[in-house]
């Protein structure tokens, strides 16, 4: 009974968490993708997707590992590790804190372990309501830690990426973090573990051209953006606007770079049936 | 070394259009250089250029971008904007060097990887993270030289190498100061400002740890003595490549995995 009632209350507090700070205050909300006018209720018990269009509103990361969790629980490792401002770039220090003040998150990745499906696994969610989830050497070092924690315990791997790409307040320290996240991938691939790369809206930069398109599997969220220019910019360079759909998750499938679109309602699903899938040894596997 | 130059006149400097390219340091530093093109998937892409050479005598592959130098030639390259079928050439021309167990030597001066709609629909991330993932594991010494702008990941994407060197009015960064000043201040026109908070010269990152050393420019840059630019680049590459000499494939895939591990760790009072 007190199982149910655990149950219950762990789903509330997901629906509530799926809310935070990316939907519109008010009761009736005017979807940016068809327009309509639908109940903020509504939206938020399609797990903050439009109930009208199938639009998917941002969720927070926290929101996104209750979401997909056996049981909305997981435990979170590394969260001591804070950026630091090493460029000492004016004003950063006051960024830093605004943005962690608001996302009660120390940075814009949060490294999580836990069961889907009863197989437990290591998640690693940015959130892009932190400075637009951008990678900071302290993100890159989080995100290597998260890979390397997974490669010692032979686990399989999932990252979600929702991020603007390079946090430019740590220049060329943060583009190192390309390098860095990618070579871990290399050595967790060597030991033959599963890494999903999950795409969110957005994901772009130098967050695409790196761990976000490493994936054994990648799957995206429906309209997500994901690329590694920015619109703005191609449009500029190439002096005129760019096609209906140019970038979204959508674009990218067809264009072969993704495995599967999942909309929210499918997601937990689709990684447990994945983790399925690849769990077990045969004969042939490495390690 | 001229102390005096302030970041934005070495931008400058890094993108005269007299300094010598990967033209100049194949003709000057090798022998025998034989091109070759592709990346056997879908194209062939002109901001890459890319082949087997001898460097004192021995085999090595040498990579680089490559801007031009005619008009005609920077319209064929992009003005050095490798597009995706330019990385997959260089990731294949990488791995064949690891097959034949011969070093690689990459050369970047670049404005970035090229924005543009093809380039994103064949996958110009992917194409990225595969030549970072990839190079990172090469069981054959990898030496990198930028040599005028090395910008963004379409930079570093021909850089995670054992050894990182850089000239001295080189300039190596996130992205260029414009984009820089554009994307944080919604002003491009800042951009001198934003060169002297962009820790983009060779001294400032030889402090923050990015690059291995620093290699020397004729007096006034490189663009003032090709020929004497070229002895100093060869100088330090013969240094670097001996040094690297003794150590066995799992060893150099090994260093260079843990050099690009240590990069931006926190530092212990920021990990209250």
């Amino acid at each position: 009974m007190t199982h149910v009632f655990e149950k219950r209350r762990n789903r509330l507090r997901a629906m509530k968490e799926l809310s935070e700070s990316y939907l519109p205050p008010e009761q009736v909300i005017t979807c940016p993708s068809c327009g309509q006018e639908v109940a903020r209720e509504e939206v938020e018990r399609a797990l903050s997707v439009c109930p009208a269009c199938g639009h998917h509103f941002p969720i927070s990361g926290p929101a996104r590992l209750r979401l997909v969790m056996d049981g909305a629980k997981y435990r979170e490792l590394y969260r001591h590790v804070q950026a630091g401002n090493p460029l000492d770039f004016p004003g950063y220090d006051d960024k830093l804190r605004a943005a962690q003040e608001k996302t009660g998150l120390d940075e814009a990745v949060i490294v999580a372990t836990g069961e889907i499906g009863g197989r437990r696994c290591v998640a690693c969610v940015l959130d892009s309501r932190f400075m637009m989830g951008s990678m900071s050497a302290a993100v890159g070092e989080k995100l290597t830690l998260g890979i390397e924690y997974t490669v010692r315990r032979a686990l399989p791997l999932i990252i979600f990426s929702a991020s603007g790409g390079a946090r430019m307040q740590e220049g060329i320290l943060s583009l190192m973090q390309m390098a860095k996240t990618s070579a871990a991938l290399a050595k967790l691939s060597q030991k033959g573990l599963l890494y999903i790369s999950v795409l969110t809206d957005p994901t772009m930069g130098g967050v695409t051209a790196s761990f976000a398109s490493l994936g054994d599997v990648i799957l995206a969220e429906p309209g997500a953006l994901i690329g590694f220019a920015g619109p703005r910019v191609i449009e500029q360079t190439i002096g005129q606007s760019l096609p209906e759909g140019f970038q979204r998750a959508e674009f990218l499938m067809e264009h072969g770079f993704i495995d599967a679109i999942v909309p929210r309602s499918g997601l937990r699903d689709a990684l447990a049936k994945l983790l399925m899938l690849h769990e077990g040894g045969t004969a042939w596997r490495k390690h | 070394m001229e102390e005096t130059l302030t970041a934005a006149q070495r931008v400058a400097l890094a993108r005269q259009a007299q300094r010598p390219g990967i033209c100049a340091f194949i003709d000057g530093l090798f022998t025998g250089f034989f091109e070759m093109k592709g990346d056997r998937l879908a194209g062939e892409d002109g901001a890459i250029l890319g082949g087997v050479a001898l460097y004192h005598g021995q085999p090595v592959t040498v990579i680089g971008t490559r801007k031009g130098r005619t008009v005609e030639e920077n319209l064929h390259c992009r003005f050095g904007m490798p597009g995706p079928e330019g990385y997959r050439k260089a990731l294949r021309l990488m791995k064949q060097a690891e097959k034949f167990g011969r070093p690689v030597i990459t050369f970047i001066d670049t404005p970035g990887a090229y924005p543009g709609i093809a380039a994103e629909e064949r996958g110009q991330g992917e194409a990225i993270a595969c030549c970072l993932m990839e190079m990172s594991t090469l069981t054959v010494p990898v030496v990198s030289v930028v040599t005028g702008e090395g910008n963004s990941g379409g930079a570093l994407a021909l850089g995670v190498a054992n050894r990182v060197l850089m000239l001295e009015n080189a300039v190596y960064a996130i992205l260029s100061p414009e984009g820089f000043a554009s994307i944080l201040w919604k002003d491009a026109s800042r951009h001198e400002e934003a060169c002297e908070l962009m820790k983009l010269t060779a001294p400032d990152l030889m402090q923050l740890g990015v690059i291995d050393a620093i290699i020397q420019e004729p007096e006034g840059g490189a663009q003032r003595d090709a020929a004497a630019q070229i002895a100093m680049i060869d100088r330090a590459l013969s240094a670097e490549l001996h040094a690297l000499r003794g150590m066995s494939g799992r060893e150099l895939a090994a260093q260079r995995m843990e050099k690009f591990r240590r990069m931006g760790a926190p530092r212990p009072e920021a990990d209250a």
